[in-house]
């Protein structure tokens, strides 16, 4: 009982049996807990693409002379060269460059909005929000875009050997689904889709999240609760959803 | 500690902390995207690679989430988990290598 009596911390950050485990409220230790959860699943999916890129093939030659095919995988900086209104130009990776850079600038405006939390200054705290939904809403922009561009493919497309009917018979496969796409093995795609899907999926519901924080600021439900620890736990998911794509940044985009 | 500063500067030397933490993310991301460009495809640039994304990720994770000033457990009950998911990738791509040799 002698810790009640030691303890002078804020109520609000004591749990139920009037102690605090680990110095963290109870809603931020769940948080946490459940973003470690979240961490094995992103990881699983990131590991398959592990184990899976290392049973094909890489391509041996020179990066200048690369043709897609379904023996090897693909090098990603010659399929994600495209960007919106610069038809035709070569510029690998500089679009998911942007995105990137989106998406930690949101981060940034949301640590922000956590600050101005800690001072109770409401104007600054939906000011800072409302940049950090503008910043998720362009990353999902970017990112629908991005999956178009996959999806239609090029005007070059693939040429494909198959076996129909006996015979073997060349066709040209343009874009991408789930079975077939002209920039390597069907694993190649069916991975793009399911991790930055993931990805965005975590986005959406983050930006849900950080427009329902707006609101209830805004409206002044936190100013009058006396404390603004919900902008610091959404803060939490959405800095995590930001660091997922720090991930697949790099082992989706550019290894 | 941050909290102190709160109290007694009004969050600045907090804010200042922040923008520092986002200039250096910047720079890291430029630099990856220097080394796609300029590098020879191979091993020194994965590796380089996956050490600027551990960098990056102490930033976001030890500043943005505020990980590096909390408790000492907490900061534990975090990063030991993750020790096996390293462990999972390492292993799964020796075993993806054996899949293509089998072939």
């Amino acid at each position: 009982m002698s810790a009640i009596a030691q303890n002078n911390v804020a109520d609000n950050r004591m749990w139920s049996g009037g102690v605090e485990p680990m110095k963290a409220s109870y809603g931020k230790l769940m948080m946490w807990f459940f973003l470690i959860s979240d961490t094995f699943t992103f990881s699983a999916l990131l590991v398959s693409y592990g184990l899976v890129r290392y049973s094909f093939d890489s391509y041996g030659g020179d990066a200048d002379n690369f043709v897609s095919s379904v023996a090897y995988w693909p090098i990603p900086e010659k399929v994600f060269d495209a960007v919106p209104f610069l038809h035709g130009m070569a510029l690998p990776l500089v679009f998911v460059g942007i995105m990137t850079f989106i998406l930690i600038f949101s981060s940034v405006t949301m640590v922000l909005a956590v600050e101005a939390g800690h001072r109770m200054d409401k104007p600054e705290v939906e000011k800072y929000m409302l940049w950090t939904i503008l910043g998720g809403a362009t990353f999902l922009g970017c990112q629908a875009w991005e999956w178009t561009h996959f999806i239609n493919g090029t005007e070059t497309g693939m040429v494909l050997k198959d076996i129909v009917n006996g015979d073997w018979i060349q066709k040209t496969v343009f874009g991408a689904n789930l079975t077939q796409n002209q920039y390597g093995p069907a694993a190649f795609a069916d991975f793009f889709f399911f991790i930055t899907g993931f990805h965005g999926t975590h986005v959406l519901s983050g930006v849900i999240l950080n427009i329902l924080i707006f609101y209830r600021s805004a409206t002044g439900y936190y100013e009058k609760r006396g404390h603004y620890e919900m902008v610091e736990k959404v803060g939490l998911y959405w800095h995590f959803v930001d660091l997922v794509w720090v991930f697949v940044f790099t082992f989706f985009y550019l290894v | 500690m941050s909290e102190v500063q709160t109290q007694n500067d009004g969050g600045a030397a907090h804010r200042k902390k922040i923008w520092q933490t986002f200039w250096i993310l910047l720079f890291i991301t430029a630099l990856e995207f220097t080394a796609a460009a300029f590098m020879a495809k191979g091993m020194p640039r994965v590796v380089l690679y996956i050490t600027m994304t551990i960098v990056k990720a102490f930033f976001i994770v030890g500043e943005f989430m505020h990980l590096k000033h909390e408790a000492k457990s907490l900061i534990w009950a975090i990063l030991i988990p993750c020790v096996f998911v390293v462990w999972l990738l390492g292993a799964l791509m020796f075993e993806g290598d054996s899949i293509f040799v089998s072939h």
